[in-house]
């Protein structure tokens, strides 16, 4: 079954720039001699340390982390001794605290590492236990704790698990060769999912330019009568969270609200595949699929990478960056976040894809008046007015962007992707948003 | 290496499109009638084409300082609609004030590109209106080239619909041929830079308008003075490439559509109770001046706004 048809308001069409990996299975990295550990990979508070300069860790043990609830325990991706517990480069821009562990190449798992044959007699609050203790976050690259995602507030029903695989940000394929290549742990750590929050029904979305893992997926489902799988519209932002839940159910996250407030809760390909992987053989989340691709990268590939590999070493087993390199991206191009170094600088559990791009495709704009052309107004998912919020931030007028729903906002980027007039919205948006969510934080 | 990484906001890619390039599409879009202009009304069409041009962009490079007098191309596409609006031979310093008041009054003294409240072309226009009535309103025949009387002052009878259509009457330079002007509108539709809510608006009106309010008679003549009034005048140009105009329409799909329907009723009032025979340019200048407030009160439904009322 087809949902081709049934779409969302807006949204813009990239090329795909799939095609360099997508044909590619997913490589194992080399074991790294080195791991770097940041404490804080996902949105939430970070962990402290709870291992000591000079110990032995082994493979899957925890290494750090906090009583707080928004939070996700981070693990040792290799066997090794803790060298050092400094500051590393971090996506977000701000260097976070990391364990610095030196492999002794025996790759050892820890003991409390040990497949859960009778996973399926656990009850929802064990389930929740062991999704947090193996520290699941979302791997779209929000990287939201897990756990918390699968705690409704009290009294909530949650009728549908949706799975985004949508993948709709150019370039990225790692969660497409997931699909692709795990299907059946897939659908059961959808499985696990549902039976944590008590979903009768399982849908996923796959957009339509991937029929293999649409075909791939229904193979492996064919069993679940509660399990549905669906070829969505290739259309970026299709995976948008709020997006994929008014295209499968028609409803409407309210604004300002979480996606349990119309009994839905979303989950990423490669989380599902992470949860399968905790439940039912004990294993914390210590390694991803990473895509690595672009022009300046000399073998673009999908690799399984521990997370905590610098980076560099990364980007050498793909060959290397090609000399005219200009921009590295964490992420896809519509979202991802550009870097300024990739040293010290680690893969962490939302680096769905590193994508480097050479200095033909890398432009600096110069910033022309608006025309009033309206196409961010007609491509704006969430029916906002990006130009007017633009111009508000533009002159300092952070009131105005807020009465103009700056906060409604997904930051999908298309309005920033037609503007003829190169006018950098989504970044002044973000801008408000910053100084709006300081404002009400302050009253 | 390392050092020369670019670190820019997202999103990373950016479709080709460019003020220049939205404006090169409008002056592709202006070819055919502007070639219609030239076929009728002869070499006298083309250089006030030419001139209008000239004068607008010269006026802003002049404005802005700039060496590149073509720009980002909104003079170039301001000075043809300007002579396209007038007369097709009307005196050469006619046309040079038209084109450089346009660019100072229609457009810089706002603050230049995408802040002018007024279509420029249209500003203009309505200044040369007030000051040179005579020369405004010197109409020619087509190839011919004898001064003849637009279709608007003779009337329904005696204009054949085939000449109205393809624009083989006297009337101004760009606007005749409704042929042309459509097929450049094709275009402006296929780049997704207009879309059917102002001219349908406007040319529906229209045609509603002189229906029931001019037209007499059995149904197929009362239709047919409402083709009449969507066909003669400045109606066609007014609403697929003036009244269309991105910087001084509304940027709501709803307010859009208001503002064709004002547009054309404004319009239909001049012509059947006001004391000019056409009122394309008064009625879009007018329905300009409301545009911010239309687009205030035509803000789209918020994602997730109805749900939180409940």
């Amino acid at each position: 079954m087809s949902l081709s048809f049934k779409t969302f308001r807006g949204g813009v069409h990239p090329g795909h720039f799939k095609s360099a990996t997508e044909k590619k299975p997913v490589a194992p990295a080399r074991p790294p001699a080195l791991v770097i550990i940041p404490m804080g990979q996902h949105i939430g508070a970070p962990c402290e340390p709870v291992v000591a300069v000079g110990d032995e860790v082994k493979k899957g043990q925890k290494v750090g982390d906090t009583q707080a609830f928004v939070s996700a325990p981070v693990h040792a991706s290799v066997s090794g001794k803790v060298v050092k517990i400094a500051p590393c480069n971090h996506p977000l821009g701000r260097p976070v605290k990391a364990v610095y562990i030196e492999s002794d190449g025996q790759d050892m798992w820890h003991e409390d590492v040990r497949p859960n044959p009778d996973w399926e007699k656990a009850g929802p609050d064990e389930l929740k236990k062991i999704i947090r203790s193996a520290g699941i976050v979302g791997m779209g690259g929000a990287t939201f704790p897990t756990h918390v995602k699968l705690s409704p507030p009290p009294g909530t029903k949650i009728d549908y698990v949706l799975v985004n695989g949508a993948e709709c940000e150019p370039y990225l394929t790692s969660d497409h060769r997931a699909m692709l290549e795990r299907p059946a742990d897939m659908i059961t750590g959808l499985r696990i999912i549902m039976k944590t929050v008590g979903a009768p029904k399982g849908c996923i979305g796959v957009e339509d330019n991937k029929p293999d893992a649409v075909q791939a997926l229904k193979n492996a489902a064919a069993g679940y009568s509660d399990i549905e799988v669906h070829a969505l519209h290739t259309k970026y932002p299709q995976g948008a969270e709020k997006q994929l839940i008014k295209v499968f159910t028609g409803r409407e996250v309210p604004s300002g609200g979480l996606p349990s407030a119309v009994g839905c809760v979303v989950q990423n390909v490669g989380t599902c595949i992470a949860v399968a992987d905790a439940v039912c053989f004990g294993k914390p989340l210590i390694e991803r699929i990473v895509t690595i691709t672009g022009s300046g990268i000399n073998e673009p590939r999908n690799m399984l990478v521990r997370v905590g590999t610098p980076m560099e070493e990364v980007i050498e087993q793909c060959g290397g960056f090609k000399p005219n390199v200009r921009k590295v991206i964490l992420g896809g191009p519509m979202m991802g976040l550009a870097q300024p170094t990739v040293e010290n600088f680690p893969v962490i559990k939302g680096t769905s894809g590193i994508l480097c791009l050479t200095n033909l495709e890398v432009e600096l704009y110069d910033i022309r008046p608006c025309i009033k052309c309206a196409k961010c107004v007609d491509v704006c998912p969430v029916s906002i007015m990006p130009l007017f919020i633009g111009s508000a931030v533009e002159q300092g007028l952070y009131d105005r962007a807020e009465s103009s729903n700056a906060m409604d906002c997904i930051e999908c980027g298309c309005c920033t992707y037609v503007c003829p007039a190169k006018r950098p919205l989504v970044q002044w948006i973000r801008m408000s948003k910053a100084d709006i969510a300081a404002k009400r934080a302050k009253k | 290496m390392e050092a020369k990484l670019v670190v820019s906001s997202s999103p990373h890619l950016r479709a080709p499109e460019t003020v220049q390039s939205v404006m090169i599409d409008v002056l592709v879009a202006l070819f055919p009638a502007a070639l219609a202009g030239v076929i009728f009304f002869g070499w006298r069409g083309l250089l006030t084409m030419v001139l209008g041009m000239l004068s607008a962009m010269v006026a802003e490079a002049i404005v802005l300082k700039k060496k590149n007098i073509f720009g980002d191309g909104s003079a170039a596409v301001t000075g043809l609609l300007l002579a396209m609006t007038l007369p097709p031979a009307p005196p050469w310093w006619l046309v040079v004030i038209g084109g450089v008041v346009a660019i100072l009054i229609g457009k810089q003294v706002f603050g230049g590109i995408g802040n002018n409240i007024f279509n420029p072309a249209l500003v203009a226009r309505a200044i040369l209106m007030a000051s040179w009535a005579g020369h405004m309103t010197t109409w020619l025949r087509p190839l011919d080239l004898a001064t003849a009387a637009t279709p608007l002052a003779t009337g329904v009878e005696g204009t054949s619909f085939i000449n109205l259509f393809v624009g083989a009457v006297p009337g101004s330079l760009g606007e005749t041929s409704a042929f042309a002007l459509l097929l450049g509108a094709a275009w402006l539709f296929y780049k997704g830079h207009i879309d059917w809510r102002i001219p349908g608006g406007y040319l529906g009106t229209v045609f509603l308008m002189g229906t029931f309010f001019d037209g007499s008679g059995s149904l197929m003549q009362m239709i047919s003075m409402g083709l009449f009034h969507m066909l003669a005048g400045g109606v066609m140009l007014g609403a697929l490439f003036m009244a269309t105009d991105m910087v001084t329409s509304p940027v709501t799909a709803r307010g859009r559509l208001i503002f064709g329907i004002g547009c054309g009723f404004i319009n239909m009032l001049i012509r059947l109770f006001g004391a000019y025979p056409e009122g394309t340019t008064f009625a879009i200048l007018l329905m300009n001046a409301v545009t911010p407030l239309l687009d205030n009160l035509t803000l789209p439904r918020k994602f997730g706004e109805v749900a939180k009322q409940q």
